[in-house]
This record gives structure tokens, C-alpha cells and sequence, in this order.
């Protein structure tokens, strides 16, 4: 592709013989947000180390702008890094930290000046310059880092959870922030992230990742409502995820009950993964359910109830803004287009079952959900 | 940090205050008396001014100190770099051989190094014999009593209160920090520069300090290795106190002290301002 700035052939990792990277290939375009996702250990640092440099793959090319850069070292590559704790010079004061890169090169002082306190402006950090680094708070520290960075002029950027030790509130304004910094720049980002919310919000386009393997590449809307198996489904939003038999060309069977759906090409009774997502089934009556079953919680959300449903021993999550009582019996309906099927993978069968589900849980079995971040100040 | 309660913080630096008191705060207080006053007790200053007849012994104190305190730095700190680099085993066996000499006694050492360095000690006896077999008759180098004995001697004995301070901090610079700097273009030379040795500062300021401090106060090497050829402030600071080579003068002993603890809180300012200069250029003209 014309376009393509970086790609990635065939790239194998592997740590004390252990496989990071399984035969990687991803081709970036110019001027996109693209994120890595997954969880971690899945290897999306990984990969943004070796696009950054510093990092040599045990096998496979990286291609910059048409030229095989494996051989180039990090301080000559044209790509720049926001590291996830920041990683600023604390010897240096605001302003010294984002000139830094262009003492570097030598440039001539008026234009460090100029350039700096453009940068700053960017960030939102006009009349910082001489502050001490130490002295900003997370969000600030950040936004030196990202001038930091984009003052070099930098053709790539690369982000590695970047907004990791932010709080919620302000990590949704850096989300902002941080696309609309993209989209005037014109520059490429990548930025890696287990947050899939983020991932959906920011990027064009998103690759999911997982045990050092591309599972999906695609736009946010098409990860999300075509995942290709249990593992992008479960991972990517709240998923519904049972077993079911592909009948015919859009007419699928689970749960003991017949659909239409808006898939074909499968064989004729294939075994397949079908997905449906929690806010896309309507609760109705009992008699006039496609499904029927009992509800065994309901917990309320704010914008929604979280109602599990026990259909068959398999509990199904829907989303409703109707409220509903543990133990009613109540009958779901699904349209067609809230069906999505998947073929069988090595993930069928082990996401995507609501039966031992509770928040809590799912925090504790997430390494990446930290405790609440603790400031050394 | 959970801040302690008023209580529980005085109890717990009773202990050291008192001590401080007793052992520090009160000596001062002496130094201070009898630097001010004569043999009968009533104020003078003759004593500080009787210390101008000193300069000399003064300046080559600090004169010997501060070459030793240098050649200490350029002898830690690749040294100390290079331990800092290492994987963390070895790290810890380096670190255990730095300070083995601190094991032994500091006389037995400096003892060791006469035995070393006299005119009929192990190097000049080596050379001679060897030399003699080639049939060079030849007469020895006379290295003890000489300043460089001195120096050799500070050196050997200050050099781990050196190295130490500055692996401190140099194992504790950020690895990502380091991976910044090359992100953003910096070679091997530029990230030691620029990073490395501004952030290293604070270790090379306590290493100097306590290289220098003992060093230009020290008699007890210039007395073994200088052989009574070199007095050193120290040294007369001693013959005041103790009179091994004339009469008994705390007066002028303790002005002699005085001065040189003003001394070297000068030379610490002076050092303490680098290190509170964090950014020489200055920054932004805002």
C-alpha cells in the first residue's frame, strides 16, 4: 500500500524461551490513530518497543517509509515515544525538558524558544516553562512528555498507556485531547492500551491482540459488532457468548430456539460461537419470549439496569432501562441484526458465560486494573 | 506518609537529640569558649589572631585535600558506573569489595602503606634487587614524607566514601529515563551529559563532602606518611591539644579548629550551590 508508513514482517520475540511475538505482520498508515489492544502480556508493548527501537526482534523486518530500519538504532529513528510513568528529566525544568530534543540537534536558540513555547501552548501549558517537573501534577507531567515528543517533529508517535496512572475524569479529557493533538499534528499515532473504551473512542483503527498474536484488525465499529471470535467479543464490551449450529445461509439455532440472522456462508449445520451483546435484547413477556428464563440479579447502573438471566443453566447479561426483580420469569427477543455468528476458535467456550460473574472478579483476575495509584510526592 | 504525631516524634528522636546535645552541640559550645577566651577565662581575640602565622599549613590542607578529593572522583566514578551497569549479583559482590578495606583498621592501613612506600620498604627494595640483577645500581625513589605519600594515603583510605554515594544514585536513575533521552536523539555521549551526570549530581556532592571533610581535617596520615616533613592543620591542631612537640594550648588549639570548620562550611556552600543549580542555562527568559 501507497500509503503504509510502518510495517511490521514476520516478527518473532521471545524472552528467556518464551514467545512474545508470534510471526507478527501489521502494516500502519500515515496519518492514523491506530491502537494496540489487549491484555497484558499480550504484546502490544512489545511491539511498540521494537517500532520504537529499542527493542531487536529475534527475527523479521521493520519497514519505515519503505526502508528496512532493523539495523538503525532508537536516536536515529523518526518515531517518538510517550512513555506510561512519563519518564521526564527531573534535573531539567519544564521548558528545558520539551527543548531537550532539540538542544540535541543543535538548533539555534531563537528557534528552541519558538518552538518550545509552541508546544507548551499545544499542551495547555503556557507560563509552565520554568516550573520544576517535579512540582506538576500526573495529567501535567503528561503534557510536558507529549510536548516532549511532538517538538522534534516526530513522523510516528508512540504511546504506551499513556494515561495508565490518570484518573477517570481526567484521563477522559486527555482521550480528547490527545486525538485532537493527532489530528492537527497530521502524524501517525500508536498508542497501546488494555482499556478498551479507550481504544474505541480514540482510534481509526484498532488491532486486538492476544498471547502475542494479532486476533482482529479493524475499524472500532467493525471490532465491536463483527469480533471474529470469543476473544475479541468477550473483550471488547460485554458479550453474550453460546453455542449454536448455522442451519442455513441467516438462519442460525441456540438455545433451543430458531433464528434469523444476517449471516451466511457457513456449512450446513457448522458448529459456530454466537454473539449478542447485552443492550440488544429486549425483554418482553414470558409467553411472548424467543427465550425464557429467570432472573437471577439486577443490579442498577445509572443509565441501565444489569439484569443476568438464566436460560437453560446458562446465564445470559442484558442491559434494560426497565427495571426487573430477582426471580420473575421474563422472555427475551432478539432481532436479527443483534445477532452476530462466529466460527469455532481455540477461545470457544471459555468466555462469555455470565454464571460466575461479579464485578469484583473480574478486577481481581485483571493485572492491569491497578490499585488506586499512589503518588510519590 | 502518614505524618506522626507530635508525641510519638519527639520519643523517637529523643534518643539522637540527646546524644547530639551532649556530644556535638556542647563540644561546639567548648570550641567556641576557649577560642574566645585566654588561659584565665576573660575574651580575647588573640587567639584567631595569632592563627595568621598558620595560612600556610592551612592553604596546603586544603590544597592536599582538594587534590585528593579530585583524584577520588575520577577514580569512583567509572567505577562506580560500571558497577551500576552490572547485573545485580555481581553488583552486590563489587559492592562488598569496595568497602572490604573498611573491614581493617584505618592505622593498620596507613601503617601498611609506610611499610610500603619507605626508602627501604617493599617498592624500593623490589626495584633495587631487580634493577641490580640487570647490574643498574639504583638508589630508590624517595616516596614517603613526600606530599604525594599524603595524598596516596587519602586517596587509599576515602576513596569507598566516594564510590558508594555516587552507585547510589546512579542505580537509581530511572531505565526509562535513559530510554527518553535516546527517543528523543540523544547518543551514548549526549544521554552520559545530559542525563546521566546532572542526575548523578547529588551522589558526587556527598561523596565529595565526605572525602573532602575527613581529608583537610586528617592528621594522623600526614603523620604516619608525611614523617613529621608535613604538618597539616590537623597536625597542629593535635600538638596543641596534646603538646607532643611544645606547650599545652587550648585557646589557640580550639580558635585553629574554629577557623577550619568555617572552612569547610565555606567549601560545602560552594559545593551545595552546584547542586542547587538545576538548570545552568537558565530556562525560559519569561
Amino acid at each position: 500500500m501507497e500509503n503504509t508508513i510502518i510495517k511490521l514482517k514476520n516478527i518473532n520475540v521471545s524472552f528467556d524461551g518464551e514467545q512474545i511475538l508470534k510471526n507478527l505482520n501489521l502494516d500502519i498508515e500515515d496519518k492514523e490513530f491506530l491502537t494496540l489492544l489487549g491484555p497484558s502480556g499480550c504484546g502490544k508493548t512489545t511491539t511498540l518497543r521494537i517500532i520504537a527501537g529499542f527493542l531487536k526482534p529475534d527475527s523479521g523486518d521493520v519497514v519505515f517509509g519503505g526502508k528496512t530500519i532493523n539495523g538503525v538504532p532508537a536516536h536515529k529513528r523518526q518515531v517518538n515515544t510517550i512513555f506510561q510513568r512519563y519518564a521526564l528529566f527531573t534535573h531539567l525544568n519544564v521548558f528545558e525538558n520539551v527543548a531537550f530534543g532539540l538542544r540535541i540537534r543543535k538548533r539555534p536558540e531563537k528557534e528552541i524558544v519558538k518552538s518550545v513555547r509552541e508546544m507548551l501552548e499545544l499542551v495547555n501549558l503556557k507560563g509552565f516553562e520554568s516550573r520544576d517537573v517535579n512540582s506538576l501534577s500526573g495529567g501535567q507531567q503528561q503534557r510536558v512528555a507529549i510536548a516532549r515528543a511532538l517538538v522534534v517533529k516526530p513522523k510516528v508517535l508512540l504511546l504506551d498507556e499513556p494515561l495508565g496512572a490518570l484518573d477517570l475524569k481526567l484521563r477522559k479529557d486527555m482521550q480528547n485531547e490527545l486525538k485532537n493533538i493527532q489530528q492537527r499534528m497530521g502524524i501517525t499515532f500508536i498508542y497501546v492500551t488494555h482499556d478498551q473504551e479507550e481504544a474505541l473512542s480514540m482510534s481509526d483503527k484498532i488491532v486486538v491482540m492476544d498471547s502475542g498474536v494479532i486476533q482482529q484488525i479493524g475499524t472500532p465499529i467493525d471490532i465491536y459488532n463483527e469480533p471474529v471470535n470469543a476473544f475479541v467479543a468477550d473483550f471488547i464490551g460485554e458479550s453474550n457468548i453460546v453455542d449454536g449450529i448455522m442451519r442455513e445461509d441467516y438462519v442460525c439455532e441456540f438455545s433451543g430456539h430458531t433464528f434469523k440472522c444476517l449471516d451466511k456462508g457457513f456449512r450446513k449445520n457448522e458448529a459456530v460461537d454466537v454473539v449478542v451483546r447485552p443492550e440488544d435484547v429486549d425483554v418482553v413477556s414470558y409467553e411472548q419470549g424467543m427465550l425464557r428464563g429467570r432472573v437471577t440479579s439486577v443490579t442498577f447502573k445509572g443509565v441501565h439496569f444489569e439484569i443476568i438471566v438464566d436460560i437453560g443453566g446458562f446465564k445470559w447479561m442484558i442491559q434494560s432501562t426497565d427495571e426487573q426483580f430477582v426471580g420473575d420469569n421474563i422472555g427475551l427477543y432478539i432481532e436479527p441484526d443483534a445477532i452476530h455468528i462466529m466460527k469455532k476458535s481455540e477461545y470457544s467456550g471459555l468466555y462469555g458465560d455470565f454464571s460466575s460473574y461479579s464485578e469484583e472478579f473480574d478486577e481481581l483476575s485483571d493485572v492491569n486494573a491497578e490499585p488506586e495509584e499512589v503518588q510519590d510526592e | 506518609m502518614n505524618k506522626l504525631s507530635a508525641k510519638t516524634r519527639i520519643t523517637l528522636t529523643a534518643p539522637f537529640t540527646v546524644w547530639m546535645a551532649v556530644f556535638v552541640v556542647v563540644p561546639i559550645g567548648l570550641v567556641l569558649f576557649y577560642a574566645l577566651t585566654d588561659a584565665s577565662g576573660s575574651f580575647t581575640l588573640q587567639n584567631l589572631s595569632s592563627i595568621w602565622a598558620y595560612r600556610k599549613t592551612y592553604v596546603l590542607s586544603l590544597e592536599l585535600a582538594f587534590v585528593a578529593t579530585v583524584l577520588c572522583l575520577l577514580l569512583a566514578y567509572p567505577l562506580a558506573y560500571s558497577i551500576s551497569k552490572m547485573k545485580a549479583r555481581r553488583q552486590q559482590t563489587m559492592v562488598l569489595l569496595v568497602m572490604l578495606p573498611m573491614w581493617m583498621n584505618f592505622l593498620i592501613r596507613t601503617y601498611a602503606w609506610m611499610t610500603i612506600l619507605e626508602d627501604t620498604g617493599l617498592i624500593n627494595t623490589f626495584l633495587k634487587s631487580f634493577l641490580s640483577l640487570f647490574g643498574f645500581q639504583f638508589q630508590g625513589f624517595s616516596m614517603i614524607n613526600t606530599n604525594g605519600a599524603i595524598i596516596l594515603g587519602m586517596v587509599y583510605n576515602f576513596l569507598p566514601y566516594m564510590i558508594l554515594p555516587i552507585y547510589t544514585v546512579l542505580t537509581k536513575i530511572d531505565g526509562s529515563v535513559i530510554e527518553a533521552a535516546k527517543d528523543l536523539g540523544a547518543d551514548g555521549f549526549n544521554i552520559f551529559t545530559r542525563v546521566i551526570l546532572p542526575q548523578s549530581v547529588p551522589g558526587i556532592i556527598s561523596g565529595i563532602t565526605m572525602v573532602f571533610v575527613p581529608a583537610v581535617s586528617t592528621f594522623i596520615i600526614s603523620k604516619l606518611l608525611g614523617g613529621g616533613m608535613t604538618f597539616l592543620i590537623g597536625d597542629i591542631i593535635e600538638n596543641y591539644f596534646l603538646g607532643n612537640t611544645g606547650e599545652v594550648n587550648y585557646n589557640v588549639g580550639a580558635a585553629l579548629s574554629l577557623v577550619l570548620m568555617v572552612l569547610i562550611l565555606i567549601s560545602m556552600g560552594i559545593m551545595n550551590r552546584f547542586d542547587g543549580e538545576k538548570d545552568p542555562k537558565g530556562g525560559a527568559p519569561v
